[in-house]
This record gives structure tokens, C-alpha cells and sequence, in this order.
């Protein structure tokens, strides 16, 4: 097995406190060690960023919905599809990449995990089939359960423990890693054409409401003990005035602590914080609430969040927001694919040109910025641009380049159209904050591991950890001034370790990696009334039997299965 | 003692019905029994034990006559045509599984082909239009569960997704639907009276190619503006009443099928009937779905979908870049105007299905057909492999119509000695990959 | 001088005479389709004969050049502005010629088959023979005349792409095919002769003006935009209602036109609190 020596690196690591100290990092074995032999390849590190690999905590990057954007959008390839020399396939697709594309693309960028945001448990299958089509990264999935017929019946009757029963059904099921809530009961609703834009508005039929919905998971969640924390995304997204609803549902949280063996320490993921983050009544009068809920988030412990940051790019934006979709295609008439899911969720995918000349895109950018820009914790605010939503992860050197560098984002706030409009609308303009490199491998690497439970092996760069390493032609005595030039220093990395393999070198896949499937098992004590209500449903109302439900072993031949045992 | 297979997937259309419950010999070799399936899937599964199985490759001599070859044989001369070709027709895929697509692409991506499926003629225009215009659509549960008004569109059910309606779309008794078909209205508008026009309360007769038209009237009415007396036949105070009734409705959803495919404007008459769909989401919650023909097509469009981001008519010829081009890059087109130099055939039979001159053109270039029986398209072939049955003799993923995914199983094994479509496939890869390594292409 | 590629498609004559001339003539057959993708001004600017030769063709995965083909004398402009292109021989089995170029100009003395003068941007294109489908893609500036027939997709937007012709002015001697300018959102399209079924459809701007007759189907679905048909229409579009007539010159011919707004099946915009609706002129 091979074994490697990364000399004289600067080296960022939160989970030791290391803020740029030149180190030396072993790696033998696909771990890293204390010291290796004298054989070890050399690799040269003088004058470079060595970080973990990065962690994307909430991404769109494989499953139903992704793959009817891919299909439904040709000329997203359009001029676009490409192979770069060697052992690559072909590559394509600006905001929703082909599967070898999201690969070689997370891997070029110095991530070697990521999180499928949103898997519908019906097409789970799905799922699956492209996390084996897609090279190098590990990943896993979050099935969706706040729309979901068992969670509705057993919450309303606050059955925390059958919750926590079905819970875990799925999760085998599926190979899911932990529990996603989107526009909770807003989604069911969507069936009917309706939706819930308060934590209060119940459900048609079901009579239950997202409060106690979101409650009911996050309290399932932590008798679990799962390695992730209830991920939610919140109802009235996108819409002006959101920010209450936002505050409310975090609240639910308060007095919840986190119970697990994995080091997490919060209740609650809330994600793409900047879609939920806006004051005003209507576009005209739309603010920047990032203040008023970081104020919060800054305050409560127990959360985590994620920026979810727009790009100013044509992107795709696709979710199980159902209704929110709809109405989004009533503002832009760009054409709109919407799937409801038997039972379970929904999903809508709409093109969405973000034009820096629309005051409305241009101050969503400055909240976005806002939102990690008052992030005291930065191991409990990760960057993402909820991709392909707020636009394509290909564009995160850019979103770094504008939250470390005031000038750099100063330039692009000063250069839009409406530019008053949007610095009198938002709070950036007088933000002083630089994001530094130690924290940004916090809000990457170290804050996400942490946060999915994971950070005993990833995350960091401590003996005894993954060797996922990415080395970047960043010399922090010499930090890059210009906007461009932050881009290409994130954009390709010098090496890219994935479990102690060079995966990408100079920039270039030079190997394909053994990429794993990460889900959570989760031993649950017997439950008959949960099991008979399983036979029941399948009988009477899915569309499939409960035996072709499950996703068979061949679908991930490299499992990584962390094991909770909640039986006691 | 025969064991029976229970949750059985038919691998014939696109309904994918999954309760199959099959009776197998003890052996594993013999299909004595299936219950649950309709005529047509029945017959998938019992000519399973009807003689006369090719068991081997067969090359076409001088004389027009066939001669069994050894599967290696076979390998090494599709490689080695695949290899020499410049562009090279790679059609087929909808009955094979999603397993096989995968390394059929990889040996595309390698050689410089063009992988294309059957909706090329068949619901490529429902493609097309969703790529155009998107969709509102949901699973089939959701219509079982929900759907109090049914519309089946230039689709006839009754013959060609028999259990269709008993299983989704009139009968079934769901959550919302206790009711079963007496809770549901259902319509049916067709150029003729169908067998499944009689499952239907209405049906309304439209002249035939005037589906467009209609449907335009069908919008024009439902944003209360004027019509003219009649519109493909329909009478306009119809069209009012309809519309009105759709409003009332809960959830409606239209099927669809080669009536709005296959007529004038093709992929114009899914575009508008999407549309119209889309605008009664103003006023209540409707969907609309393609009634999608075989039982792994809309596989192939996934497949292709996350790797190379179209759903069927990939040209990969360039070998670095992926293209679509509807018209361009689909199999009856590229054979039309003498645009590849091979062809490659696999789980179809376009010599049963394709314009006539389309085949003749096919019929003077090298081809290899890939099929467990002899068919139209293996006797104008230089070689035909035969293979496993899949979703019969191997398992593999299949997607519905409705875009689920339901891993089909292995029943019953091949025939002694015979390769699967994966087997097949992966040893003329590995064939491709040495002959390329000594050309150096 | 480089000129932008926003600007005028009429060239002043003194550019015209400062233009340096590139003469392509067929020597070779392609047993495929030959894909041109570098036959364009662009593409050809700054280069001599020789390393035009040198340029790449494909026919599926074999890769020749330009100089397979062709025979080619002269040598390019500076830049595209200043460079023309002329093509003799047959080129019915040649795809590309022209498409993306941003300024100059190509004279094509044959037909031509698909994406001849698609993604156009500027500058002037003439072929003097017939255009297969696909040709004249999502066109946004520039002069494209067609002395001959086109096929189907004039001018219409790539698969997908809301995005159609949005300038520029396309003539068509003779008749065109079926979808033409599909999603146009601006620019003129002036067809001398037929066309079939599916003109203008998702319009939401520009101009058509069909001389001829068209089958059915005009102005389906359209958003915004205007249609003047000059001969007949075999079916109307339910969803378009007489409102008046106009008296209107139209490409040089004076007329009285019925003036239709439709689609009314289909959203429209507002504009000062009014519904903006688009107009299909049939000249009496």
C-alpha cells in the first residue's frame, strides 16, 4: 500500500487548531499516520494550502429530479459537452453536470464527500444508481420524510417511537443517511394544488402542521441517536417576509439537546439560509433579513446552517418545494417539470436566470454573503450554493473570492445596475469581515464533518483520520488580491488524496478512486404496529409491492455502513 | 415440486406491473405458470419454455443463409467493425437493463457512436416537448390515490397497457378514492371508438390530426375567450363544458399516447397538451403523463440522462463531446441520409418497426443484432447474438412510465451456454479495448 | 477596423473593397457528412491559405482538414470583419458552413446541409442553392439569404432553448419546411415562397413575413410577435380572432391586412395595464 509524505505545506486544520503552520502530513495505508518510512513518495507542499478534503453538506447531484433537469435541458449542454485528455469520460452540463462530470468537478474543487440533499424513498433505486456512476467523491442521501403519510398519521399523534421505527425502516430501505424535511406538509399539500406557508397552517386532510411536524422529527432524530441532525428546509421560501417563518421554525429547537454518539452537537440543519432570509412585504420593498436571523443562529447552540449563496449565473432550480416551484414558473414562464410522489414528497424543477442587472438577484447575492459574513461559529455555518439552486458548485471559487476578500465583493456590489438600490436594500456594503483561510476550512471541511456525525475520520487532518487531503497552489503569505485569481487557486487543485490515493493531480483525474456509499443502520426495538402499517400501505395505496422497495446490494458495491443502536 | 417467484416484474411495457407470481420448475429451467400478468405479459413469460431457442451467434454467408459461429467469433468481428467504423448506429436498449446500458456506453463513448433508443419512434416527440415546455406529472400511486378525473388522449389502454386501468388509472380503490371508478369521471378523446372509449363515461371524437387544434380550443375556452362553432369536429359548446368540468375537478390527469405522438405536429400536440395542463394548475391540481411503450425505455432515457445529459439520440461519434439534435442524430434520420457506417443492434427489432427505406439503407451496411430470437432486423444482419431474456432469465433495473425505478428479477435460467446483454456486452468492450490498443486509435 | 458584432448588417462599400477573399472549391466528396465547424470568418481570420488547409474537418471520429477537401487560395482578413469567404463545388453534404461567424461575409455557390448560418451573430451569408434543416439557428444578427428552399427549424431555437431568433434579418428565395422560427424572440424572417405546418410557434417577438401560403398551424401559441401571411392559410388556428384591418407596406408591397391577435389560448404580457397580444396579418 502506498505511502505518502506531504512536506511543508501550510496546513489549515480547525479539528487541531493548526491556523497555517507549516506541517508535515503522513499518509500510509488510505490513513493518516504520525510518520512514514523513508520510501514514501515525496510530495512537495512549499508555498501551498493543505486543508481535508471538503465536505458538501447539501447538494442536488443525483436521483429523479436532477436527472429530469439534465434531460429536459439540452442546451444546458449546449456548446458545453467536452473530454479532457486521459482517463476521463466525457464531461457536461453548466448547472446540472452529468454524473462523471459532478465527480471530476467536486474532486478538481479539493471535495471528496457529498450529500445528496433529497432522495424521494420510492425512487431511492434511482438514487443509487447514479452515486455508482459518480467517480471519486463519497457520497449519501437524505430520504425526505416531512411529507410523508407515515410521518403525518404517527405525528399527529405525537408517536415519537413508531416515527422513529419508520425512520429507520427507511434508512434501510433506501441506504439513507439521516432525515430531510422540506416545506414541511406544504408538499402534501402541493397534491392538492395548496400549500403551508406558516409553521401553523395544517395540512389538508392530515390536520397536522409543519410545527409540529418539524418537532416530531427532530425529537424521532435524537432518540435515534442518528450521526446527522434533522435537516430541514423551512416552509415560504423565497417569498419576502420569510424570515419570521424562518426564526419560528428554528425555535422549535430551543431546549433540545443532541443526543449521539458521534460527536454532533446540534438538533437542527437549517439549509440555504438565504432563500429563508428576507424582510419586506413584496420584491419592491424586499430586505436583507440575514441580520435578524443570524442574530438567532448566532445565539442557539444547538443549529447549524448553510449559506445556500447565489451566483449571478443562468442555473436550474430544482426541489421538493413543489408549490414553490409553480409559483416561481408564474414569475419567469421558463418551463417547469413538477413529479408528486405517491405517499411521499414532490419535486419541481424551473431555469432561473439570477441577472446581476435585477435588484432582486443582487441583494439575494448580498444575503447570501451576509449570512456567512455574520456567522460568529464558522464551525456551524457551511458555505454552499444549494446546487444547482442558487447556482452550479462549480462556481464556489467565486463565492470564496467574493467572503474573503472585501474588495473583490465590494467591486461586484458597486458594479451592478441598480447598485443603490441593493446596498440600500441589504447590510453588505458595510460588512468589513474576510473570511480567513483557517475558517473557511472550518465552514468546509471540519463544521460539515462534524455536523453529519463524521468527524472522528473526516474532516480534519489528525492521525488516525481518512486520508482525504487537498493541497492548493494557494500560498497564504501571498494570498491571491484579485478576484480571478482567488477563483484558480480554489478551482484546481495541486493533489487531491481520496482515501489515500492521488485522485487529481495539477488539476487533472489521473485516478478513479474506490468511492463509497455512505447510509446509516439504525437498530430500532420491534415494532409490530409499525410493520403492519408498512404491509397495510403497500397494499392499499403505493403503486409498487413491498418487496420491490427495497434497494438491492448491487446498487453500491463499496458500502460504508455506520451502524446506531437505538434498541435499548 | 414447482416453487413459485413471487413479485414479479413484466418486462413488456411500460406499466411494469411488479406482482407477478410465476410457477418455475425445480430445475430453474422451465416456466410452467404465471398468474397475475395480462395476455401479453403472460406470453412474455411462457414462450420462455417453447423450443427452438438460438443458443448461438449466427453469421450470414454469401448465399443469404446463416451459420452458428462461437460467441468469441461473433465478439471479435463486432469489435472489429465497431472499431473501423467512422460513426456507427448504436439503437435499441429498451429491453435490456440499465445495467447493460451503462457499459454499452462506455463502448460508444470509445469507438464513436450514437446511442439511441426506441422513443426515437415512439415517444421521442413527448421528449421533445417536455424539453421544449417541461411537465406537470406525478407517479401512478398518486392517480390511484387521488385522480377523480381520468383522460386518456389518443392512447388506448385496453390494448396496449391492458392492466393500465385496473392497476392505476379507473378502478383501483385508493386513499382519497374509495370510491374506485363510480368517484372518477373519466374521458377519452381519439379519433375512433376504441376499446378503451368504452371504460369511458365521454368520449369525444376529434378529427384526426386536429389534436392541436383542439387543444388550443381547450385553452382558448379555459381563459374564457371566443371559439370558432366547431373545432376538430368538436362543437364549441363541448369544449366550454369540459373545461368547466376540469376546473371542478380534484386532481385530473391526462395519458397520452402515439394519437398526439404520431399525428401532424407531433411533439406540437404534447407541447400544447402540456401546456393545457399546466394552466389548469391555475385552477386546480392537474397532471399529464406519456403512456411509454416498452418496459425499459424510459430506462435508457435515465441512463443516457446522467450520463451525458439527453434522453435518447446521443451522438458520440465526436468521441469528446456528447450532442442532441432531434432530426439529426435519431436512427431513422441518420439512416435516411446514409449517415453512419455500421449498425449495432440491441434489444429491438427496427426491422420490424422502422420506414422501410430506413431499413434497406441499414440492411447494406455491416450490422450486428443483438436479440435472445430470431426477429426482421436478424435477417438482414451479418451477425446475430442471441442472449438472455432479461427480466425473464437476468434481473436488472427498469424504470415505469412514471420514471420509477424497480429492479427486475432473474426467474429462470438462460438456456445453456447463453451470454447476457452485461456478459455480451462487457467481453466485446474488453474486445474493443485490445483492438484499440493495437491500432492505437 | 473590428466591428462589434451588434452592428449594422449592411456593409459600407469601403469595407467591402478592404475585405481580403478565401475561395474554398469542393475537390472531395466526404462518404459521410463533412462537419465545417471551421468554415467561418472567424474561425478563418488572420490566416493564410495553407494553415486554412491545415484546419480540421469531421466525418464522425475521423479527423481530416480543410485541405482534403478543398482547394483554397487567397488568404483571410485580420479579423473576421475584413474577411469573405466564397465556396464553389457541392456542398450538400457539408454541415456548419457559416454558422456562429460574428462579422464578414461567405457566398456558398451550392446547397448546403444542416446549421448553415446557425448562432450567426453578424456579418452576411448567402447561399445560392438550397439549405437543409437546422440552418440559421437561435440567429441574433447579421443578413442570411437563402437563394433556394430551406428544410425544417429555420431559424428556430436550439432543442430546449426558449431562446430563438432574437435579430438579424433571414430571406428565403423559395419555400421552407415545417417549425420555422420556433421561440423567436426578435429579428425578421422574410420567406418568399410555402411554408408547412408550425410557423412562429412559442413567438414572442420579431417579425415573419410568409409571401406564400402556409399549411396550418401559424402562429400557435404565440406569446407576442407578428405574422404576415400574403397567400393562404388551409387552417386557422382556433384561438386567433379578427379585430380590424390595416392598410400597411409590408417588404415593399402596399396591402390591406386582416389584423388577428392570438394565441388566445396562451398568457399574454401587459404593457400600461393593456394586454399585449400577438398579430397575424392576412393580406386581403
Amino acid at each position: 500500500m502506498s505511502e505518502y509524505i506531504i512536506k511543508n505545506g501550510h496546513v489549515f486544520d480547525p479539528t487541531q487548531g493548526i491556523k497555517g503552520d507549516k506541517k508535515d502530513i503522513a499518509v500510509k495505508d488510505g490513513k493518516i499516520v504520525d510518520k512514514v518510512g523513508s520510501s514514501a513518495k515525496v510530495i512537495d507542499a512549499s508555498g501551498k494550502t493543505v486543508m481535508a478534503g471538503a465536505l458538501e453538506v447539501h447538494a442536488h447531484v443525483a436521483g429523479p429530479k436532477v436527472n429530469a433537469g439534465r434531460w429536459y435541458r439540452p442546451e444546458d449542454k449546449h456548446f458545453d459537452s467536452h473530454k479532457t485528455a486521459g482517463i476521463t469520460r466525457i464531461e457536461g452540463g453548466k448547472s446540472i453536470p452529468t454524473v462523471f462530470k459532478t465527480g471530476y468537478e467536486y474532486a478538481r474543487l479539493g471535495f471528496t464527500f457529498a450529500m445528496e440533499a433529497a432522495m424521494p424513498p420510492l425512487y431511492a433505486r434511482h438514487v443509487h444508481e447514479e452515486i455508482h456512476d459518480t467517480p471519486i467523491i463519497d457520497e449519501a442521501a437524505l430520504p425526505v420524510f416531512g411529507n410523508n403519510w407515515f410521518i403525518l398519521e404517527y405525528l399527529k399523534n405525537h408517536e415519537v417511537e413508531n416515527t422513529a421505527a419508520y425512520i429507520a425502516w427507511i434508512l434501510r430501505q433506501t441506504k439513507g443517511y439521516g432525515v430531510k424535511c422540506v416545506n414541511p406538509g406544504g408538499t402534501e399539500a402541493w397534491a392538492w394544488g395548496l400549500n403551508c406557508l406558516t409553521i401553523h397552517d395544517p395540512v389538508p386532510y392530515f390536520e397536522i402542521t409543519p410545527a409540529e411536524i418539524i418537532k416530531g422529527l427532530i425529537e424521532a432524530n435524537e432518540y435515534l441517536g442518528l450521526p446527522h441532525s434533522m435537516h430541514l428546509h423551512q416552509n415560504d421560501l423565497g417569498n419576502p417576509g420569510n424570515y419570521k417563518t424562518t426564526i419560528d421554525s428554528l425555535k422549535l429547537a430551543e431546549g433540545i439537546k443532541a443526543t449521539n454518539n458521534f460527536g454532533r452537537e446540534q438538533v437542527l440543519h437549517s439549509t440555504h439560509l438565504q432563500f429563508h432570509a428576507y424582510k419586506g412585504t413584496n420584491w419592491g420593498d424586499f430586505e436583507s433579513g440575514a441580520k435578524e436571523v443570524m442574530d438567532y443562529v448566532n445565539k442557539q447552540k444547538n443549529l447549524t446552517i448553510d449559506t445556500g449563496n447565489v451566483t449571478l449565473d443562468e442555473t436550474t432550480t430544482m426541489t421538493a418545494d413543489g408549490p414553490f416551484e409553480h409559483h416561481l414558473h408564474g414569475l419567469n414562464h421558463l418551463k417547469w417539470f413538477n413529479v408528486d410522489v405517491e405517499l411521499e414528497t414532490a419535486a419541481g424543477i424551473v431555469p432561473f436566470i439570477y441577472d446581476p442587472n435585477n435588484a432582486v438577484f443582487a441583494s439575494q447575492w448580498a444575503v447570501g454573503l451576509e449570512i456567512a459574513l455574520y456567522a460568529k461559529d464558522p464551525m456551524r455555518c457551511f458555505i454552499t450554493t444549494d446546487h444547482p439552486n442558487a447556482g452550479p458548485f462549480t462556481r464556489y471559487p467565486r463565492v470564496y473570492s467574493w467572503l474573503m476578500s472585501k474588495k473583490v465583493r465590494d467591486e461586484r456590489l458597486n458594479s451592478f445596475k441598480k447598485a443603490d438600490k441593493v446596498i440600500s436594500a441589504t447590510n453588505l456594503a458595510n460588512m468589513d469581515r474576510e473570511i480567513t483561510l483557517y475558517e473557511l476550512a472550518a465552514m468546509t471541511r471540519a463544521g460539515p464533518a462534524k455536523c453529519l456525525g463524521l468527524s472522528k475520520d473526516y474532516g480534519g487532518l489528525k492521525a488516525g483520520m481518512n486520508a482525504d487531503i487537498a493541497i492548493y497552489n494557494i500560498n497564504p503569505d501571498k494570498f491571491p488580491s484579485t478576484g480571478p485569481e482567488i477563483e484558480k487557486a480554489f478551482a484546481q487543485v495541486a493533489y487531491l488524496f481520496k482515501s489515500g490515493k492521488i485522485c487529481v493531480e495539477g488539476g487533472k483525474v489521473v485516478d478513479m478512486g474506490h468511492k463509497e456509499t455512505f447510509w446509516v443502520d439504525a437498530k430500532v426495538p420491534e415494532n409490530k404496529q409499525v410493520m403492519h402499517d408498512i404491509k397495510e400501505k403497500f397494499l392499499r395505496y403505493y403503486s409498487i409491492n413491498e418487496n420491490n422497495y427495497p434497494v438491492p446490494e448491487s446498487y453500491a458495491p463499496h458500502q460504508h455502513i455506520i451502524s446506531v443502536d437505538a434498541s435499548q | 415440486m414447482p416453487k413459485e417467484v413471487t413479485d414479479v416484474i413484466c418486462p413488456f411495457c411500460g406499466t411494469l406491473c411488479d406482482d407477478l407470481i410465476v410457477s418455475v420448475s425445480d430445475d430453474n429451467k422451465t416456466i410452467l405458470g404465471v398468474k397475475n400478468a395480462c395476455a401479453i405479459g403472460a406470453e412474455k413469460f411462457n414462450h420462455q419454455r417453447q423450443p427452438g431457442r438460438v443458443k448461438l451467434p449466427r453469421m450470414r454467408q454469401a448465399d443469404g443463409s446463416y451459420k452458428e459461429i462461437s460467441y468469441d467469433e461473433a465478439i471479435d468481428w463486432t469489435a472489429k467493425m465497431l472499431v473501423k467504423s467512422r460513426k456507427t448506429l448504436m439503437y435499441g436498449w429498451a429491453s435490456t437493463s440499465c445495467q447493460a446500458m451503462s457499459i454499452g456506453h462506455e463502448i460508444a463513448e470509445k469507438v464513436g457512436g450514437i446511442v439511441d433508443n426506441c422513443a426515437t419512434v415512439c415517444h421521442g416527440s413527448s421528449l421533445i416537448a417536455i424539453e421544449d415546455v417541461g411537465v406537470p406529472s406525478c407517479t401512478l400511486g398518486e392517480v390511484k390515490n387521488r385522480a377523480d378525473r381520468v383522460i386518456f388522449w389518443g392512447c388506448n389502454p385496453a390494448h396496449a397497457h391492458p392492466r393500465h386501468m385496473s392497476r392505476y388509472s379507473i378502478f383501483p380503490r385508493g386513499f382519497f378514492t374509495v370510491k374506485g371508478h363510480k368517484g372518477r369521471k373519466i374521458y377519452c378523446v381519439d379519433c375512433r371508438y376504441t376499446d378503451t372509449a368504452k371504460c369511458a363515461d365521454e368520449f369525444i371524437q376529434v378529427q384526426q390530426g386536429f389534436d392541436y387544434e383542439l387543444l388550443d380550443a381547450f385553452r382558448t375556452a379555459a381563459r374564457g375567450e371566443a371559439l370558432p362553432d366547431t373545432v376538430g369536429g368538436v362543437p364549441k359548446e363541448k369544449i366550454y363544458e369540459i373545461v368547466e368540468d376540469l376546473k371542478q375537478a380534484r386532481f385530473g390527469v391526462i395519458f397520452f399516447g402515439m394519437g398526439l405522438t404520431h399525428t401532424m405536429g407531433r411533439n406540437h400536440n404534447i407541447d400544447i397538451a402540456i401546456n393545457l395542463t399546466r394552466d389548469m394548475n391555475d385552477h386546480t391540481k392537474f397532471a399529464i403523463m406519456a403512456m411509454r411503450g416498452h418496459w425499459n425505455v424510459t430506462g435508457s432515457g435515465q441512463v443516457l440522462g446522467w450520463q451525458y445529459g439527453f434522453p435518447y439520440a446521443v451522438d458520440l461519434s465526436r468521441r469528446d463531446q456528447a450532442r442532441h439534435q432531434t432530426g439529426e442524430t435519431t436512427s431513422v434520420d441518420l439512416l435516411n441520409r446514409n449517415e453512419v457506417e455500421a449498425c449495432f443492434y440491441i434489444a429491438t427489432d427496427p426491422g420490424a418497426h422502422f420506414p422501410v427505406n430506413a431499413m434497406i439503407s441499414s440492411s447494406r451496411k455491416p450490422t450486428v443484432t443483438i436479440d435472445p430470437h430470431i426477429n426482421c432486423t436478424t435477417e438482414i444482419s451479418d451477425i446475430h447474438i442471441p442472449v438472455a431474456l432479461v427480466g425473464v432469465e437476468v434481473g436488472g433495473c427498469a424504470y415505469r412510465m412514471d420514471n420509477v425505478p424497480i429492479e427486475t428479477r432473474k426467474v429462470v435460467d438462460p438456456p445453456e451456454g447463453v451470454l447476457t446483454d452485461e456478459e455480451l456486452l462487457t467481453r466485446i468492450n474488453k474486445r474493443v479495448d485490445e483492438l484499440m490498443a493495437k491500432g492505437g486509435q | 477596423m473590428h466591428r462589434t458584432s451588434t452592428s449594422s448588417a449592411w456593409m459600407r462599400a469601403s469595407e467591402v473593397e478592404r475585405m481580403n477573399t478565401v475561395t474554398l472549391t469542393v475537390k472531395k466528396q466526404p462518404e459521410l457528412y463533412l462537419e465545417c465547424e471551421n468554415v467561418n470568418p472567424d474561425v478563418f481570420a488572420g490566416k493564410k491559405a495553407d494553415q486554412i488547409a491545415k484546419l480540421g474537418a469531421f466525418q464522425g471520429k475521423e479527423i481530416s482538414t480543410l485541405g482534403d477537401f478543398f482547394t483554397i487560395t487567397g488568404e483571410a482578413g485580420a479579423t473576421a470583419a475584413d474577411t469573405k469567404i466564397v465556396i464553389n463545388g457541392d456542398c450538400t453534404k457539408m454541415k456548419y458552413i457559416g454558422a456562429k461567424m460574428t462579422a464578414g461575409e461567405v457566398v456558398v455557390n451550392s446547397a448546403c446541409d444542416m446549421y448553415t448560418g446557425s448562432w450567426m451573430k453578424g456579418g452576411k451569408l448567402t447561399v445560392n442553392g438550397d439549405v437543409h434543416s437546422f440552418c440559421g439557428l437561435a440567429l441574433a444578427g447579421g443578413e442570411f439569404t437563402i437563394n433556394g428552399n430551406a428544410g425544417n427549424y429555420l431559424g428556430a431555437a436550439y432543442r430546449g432553448d426558449w431562446r430563438g431568433m432574437s435579430g438579424g434579418v433571414l430571406r428565403v428565395k423559395g419555400n421552407a419546411g415545417s417549425d420555422v422560427a420556433t421561440f423567436m424572440t426578435g429579428g425578421e424572417m422574410i420567406i418568399e415562397g410555402d411554408v408547412d405546418i408550425h410557423l412562429g410557434t412559442h413567438m414572442e417577438g420579431g417579425k415573419i413575413v410568409l409571401k406564400g401560403n402556409a399549411n396550418r398551424r401559424v402562429g400557435g401559441q404565440m406569446v407576442k410577435g407578428e405574422i404576415y401571411v400574403f397567400g393562404k392559410i388551409n387552417v386557422m388556428m382556433p384561438g386567433y380572432k379578427p379585430v380590424g384591418e390595416k392598410e400597411m407596406e409590408v417588404d415593399g408591397t402596399k396591402a390591406t391586412f386582416v389584423d388577428y391577435i392570438g394565441d388566445l389560448g396562451e398568457r399574454h404580457p401587459k404593457r400600461k395595464g393593456e394586454v399585449v397580444y400577438g398579430h397575424l396579418y392576412m393580406k386581403k
